[in-house]
C-alpha cells in the first residue's frame, strides 16, 4: 500500500495572527511557520501504518511556496520517505488544493490519502473531503481511530454526539482529529537524514491545473474586544452579581 | 433564487442546529427549501415543513440515507441543486462531513463557519482560530455555505406551513458503511443548546474531580464543558470540548473553572453573554474575558458556590 499525505505550511499555533493595518490581508510578515498541526498528526499516522508493515511507501505532498520545502524536510525527518513540492505564490483556497492534490493522486497512485481536518489559518475544514468528491472514493473525517481491515479501512470519527465508527472501500482519504495520534518530536540525526531524501518540484501549470481563487477577501479584521469585567473577593459576592447585577441565575 | 437547507436529524428529530442554518438562509433573503434526506423520516419532513418560513421541504426517503453518510448525501444534493443559489447546513460535524463533498462536485468554493451574511454573496466568517474575522465575496454561480449555530438566532419551530414534495433518491455510493456509534448519555441539557455552561479545565486535575463541576452544573440545571487540556488529558470525552476545533457555544452564562484560556478555548465561548471564570491564578488569560473573575482554588470556591446557591 502506498499512502500519500497533504501537510500545509501555516502560522505556528503559538503565533497570534493580526490583520495588516490597512484590513486587506492577515500580517503573516516575519512570522513564524509550521506545519499545520493537524496535519503533523496524519503525518504520524501514515508512518506508524508503515512502521506496522502495513504500507511500503508513505509521499508528502505540500502547496505553496519556496518555503514549503522546510514543511516537507519536517515530515520526511519523521519518517515519510520522500516529499512532492507544488510551487506556487498564488493563493490557493480549498477547491483548488483539492484539484492539485487529486492531480498528483492521478500520478501517484496511492490507496490512500490522509489529511489534517483543517487548517489553524482558514479553518476551512474543506480539502479532505473536496479530494475525496472529486476522486469519487470514500472518505473518513475527524479521524482518532483508523484501522485496517479485510481490505478496508474502519474509521472511528470525532463527532458532536460521541464517537461514530464507519467502515470505508479502500482507496479512501481520512482527515485527522486532534486525538488520532501524539505526533513524534523529531530527532537531529533524522532531519539529517531528511536532507538527503527525495524532493521533487512541480507547477499546478505542469499538472495541468487552474487554481484561480473563487473567494475575494474584501477585509479582515480583529473581532470586536470584550471588555474585561471585574474581580469578585468571595463567592458570596460573585452569586450576588449573578442574580442581581447580571441576572443571569 | 431561492436556498436549499440541509436537514441535520436522526430520523426522528429534526436536529435544532439546522433552525440556526435556516435563519441565516432567512438573512440572504431568499425562499428557503429544507431536503430531509433519510430512512423513514416522514416526522422529520413534517417539523421542518412547520418552522416558520420554510416554503418546501424536499423529502428524500431510502435505507441508505439512514445516518447522513457524505457519500451518498452530497450526489442528492447535488441532484436537486439546480434550482437553487444558496446551499446551506449548519456547521456541525455532520455540515462539515459533507458540505465540502457538495461544494467540490458543483466545482464551487464553501465559505465555512459564517457568522454574518453581508449580501447575496458577501459573508463573514472567523479565521485564524476567530482571531480574525475576515469577509469574503465568491465569485461562484453557486453558494455552498455552513453556518455557525450560535451566530444567528433559530428560526421558530412552529408557525410555518411548507409543502412537503418527495424526491428521487440517488443510488447508494457504496463508498462506506455506518458500523455504530457511542453517544454520551447525559441527563444535562445538550452543549450547544443550553442556557448555561459550566466547564473544567486542566486545573480540575482527574476524571474523578470533575464531580465538583458535574455538581455545579447541576445545581444550576446547566450543560458541562471542558478545555482542550482537560479532554486531552482524558478527563472528560471528546465532545464534552469547547473551543474552534471543538464546539462553539454561546450560553448565557458560561462558568470557566480551572481553564486558563487559551485562545483556542476562548475563539469557542467569547460569544456567551456573561462569563464567570474561578481560577487560582490571577495572570491567567481568561480573566482577560470574563465579566466576573474569582481568584481562588476551585476544590474550595466551587463547593462554596453550590452552597450559596442554596441560600
Amino acid at each position: 500500500m502506498k499512502i500519500l499525505v497533504a501537510v500545509k505550511r501555516a502560522i505556528d499555533y503559538n503565533v497570534k495572527a493580526r490583520p495588516k493595518s490597512d484590513g486587506t490581508a492577515v500580517d503573516l510578515a516575519n512570522v513564524k511557520m509550521s506545519m499545520n498541526p493537524f496535519d503533523e498528526i496524519a503525518v504520524e499516522e501514515a508512518i506508524r501504518i508503515q512502521e506496522a508493515g502495513n504500507a511500503d511507501e508513505t509521499i508528502a505532498v505540500s502547496i505553496g511556496p519556496k518555503q514549503c520545502q522546510e514543511t516537507l524536510r519536517t515530515a520526511m525527518a519523521m519518517g515519510v520517505d520522500r516529499g512532492i513540492l507544488v510551487e506556487t505564490d498564488e493563493d490557493v483556497q480549498p477547491l483548488a488544493v483539492a484539484k492539485v492534490l487529486k492531480a498528483i493522486v492521478d500520478k501517484e497512485q496511492p490507496d490512500l490519502v490522509m489529511l489534517g481536518k483543517q487548517a489553524i489559518d482558514d479553518d476551512s475544514n474543506q480539502t479532505g473531503q473536496m479530494l475525496s468528491a472529486l476522486l469519487g472514493w470514500s472518505q473518513g473525517t475527524f479521524a482518532c481511530g483508523v484501522e485496517l481491515a479485510d481490505g478496508g479501512l474502519t474509521v472511528r470519527r470525532e463527532i458532536d454526539g460521541g464517537i461514530q465508527t464507519i467502515k470505508l472501500t479502500m482507496p479512501a482519504v481520512v482527515t485527522s482529529d486532534l486525538r488520532l495520534n501524539e505526533p513524534r518530536y523529531v530527532k537531529l540525526p533524522n532531519i539529517m537524514k531528511a536532507k538527503k531524501k527525495p524532493m521533487d518540484t512541480l507547477s499546478p501549470d505542469e499538472l495541468g491545473v487552474d487554481i484561480a481563487p473563487r473567494l475575494s477577501v474584501v477585509k479582515v479584521a480583529e473581532p470586536e474586544a470584550r471588555a474585561g469585567g471585574v474581580k469578585v473577593e468571595d463567592v458570596a459576592e460573585l452569586v450576588d452579581k449573578l442574580r442581581n447585577e447580571a441576572k443571569v441565575i | 433564487m431561492a436556498a436549499l437547507v440541509i436537514a441535520e436529524h436522526n430520523n426522528a428529530e429534526l436536529n435544532p442546529a439546522t433552525l440556526n442554518a435556516i435563519a441565516a438562509a432567512s438573512a440572504i433573503g431568499s425562499e428557503v427549501d429544507v431536503l430531509v434526506a433519510g430512512s423513514e423520516c416522514q416526522a422529520v419532513a413534517d417539523a421542518a415543513a412547520a418552522v416558520a418560513g420554510v416554503r418546501k421541504v424536499l423529502l428524500s426517503d431510502a435505507s441508505h440515507y439512514a445516518s447522513a453518510l457524505a457519500e451518498n448525501l452530497a450526489p442528492l444534493v447535488v441532484a436537486v441543486a439546480g434550482d437553487y443559489e444558496h446551499l446551506l447546513a449548519a456547521a456541525t460535524t455532520t455540515g462539515k462531513n459533507v458540505m465540502p463533498r457538495v461544494a467540490a462536485l458543483l466545482d464551487v468554493a464553501q465559505i465555512s463557519d459564517i457568522i454574518g451574511v453581508e449580501d447575496n454573496d458577501t459573508f463573514v466568517r472567523p479565521i485564524y482560530a476567530g482571531n480574525i474575522i475576515a469577509t469574503v465575496k465568491s465569485s461562484d454561480a453557486k453558494k455552498v455555505i455552513t453556518v455557525r449555530t450560535t451566530a444567528f438566532d433559530a428560526a421558530a419551530d412552529s408557525g410555518g406551513s411548507g409543502s412537503i414534495e418527495s424526491c428521487d433518491a440517488v443510488a447508494d455510493a457504496q463508498l462506506s458503511a455506518f458500523v455504530g456509534e457511542e453517544l454520551t448519555k447525559s441527563d444535562r441539557p445538550e452543549l450547544t443548546a443550553a442556557d448555561i455552561i459550566v466547564s473544567g479545565g486542566r486545573g480540575v486535575g482527574s476524571s474523578e474531580n470533575f464531580a465538583v463541576i458535574e455538581q455545579l452544573a447541576d445545581k444550576l440545571g446547566a450543560a458541562v464543558g471542558a478545555s482542550r487540556a482537560a479532554v486531552d488529558a482524558g478527563y472528560v470525552p471528546n465532545d464534552y470540548q469547547v473551543g474552534q476545533t471543538g464546539k462553539v457555544v454561546a450560553p448565557t452564562l458560561y462558568v470557566a473553572v480551572g481553564i486558563s484560556g487559551a485562545i483556542q478555548h476562548l475563539a469557542g465561548m467569547k460569544d456567551s453573554k456573561v462569563i464567570v471564570a474561578i481560577n487560582k491564578d490571577e495572570e491567567a488569560p481568561i480573566f482577560g474575558v470574563a465579566d466576573y473573575g474569582l481568584v481562588g482554588d476551585l476544590f474550595k470556591e466551587v463547593p462554596a458556590m453550590v452552597e450559596a446557591l442554596d441560600g
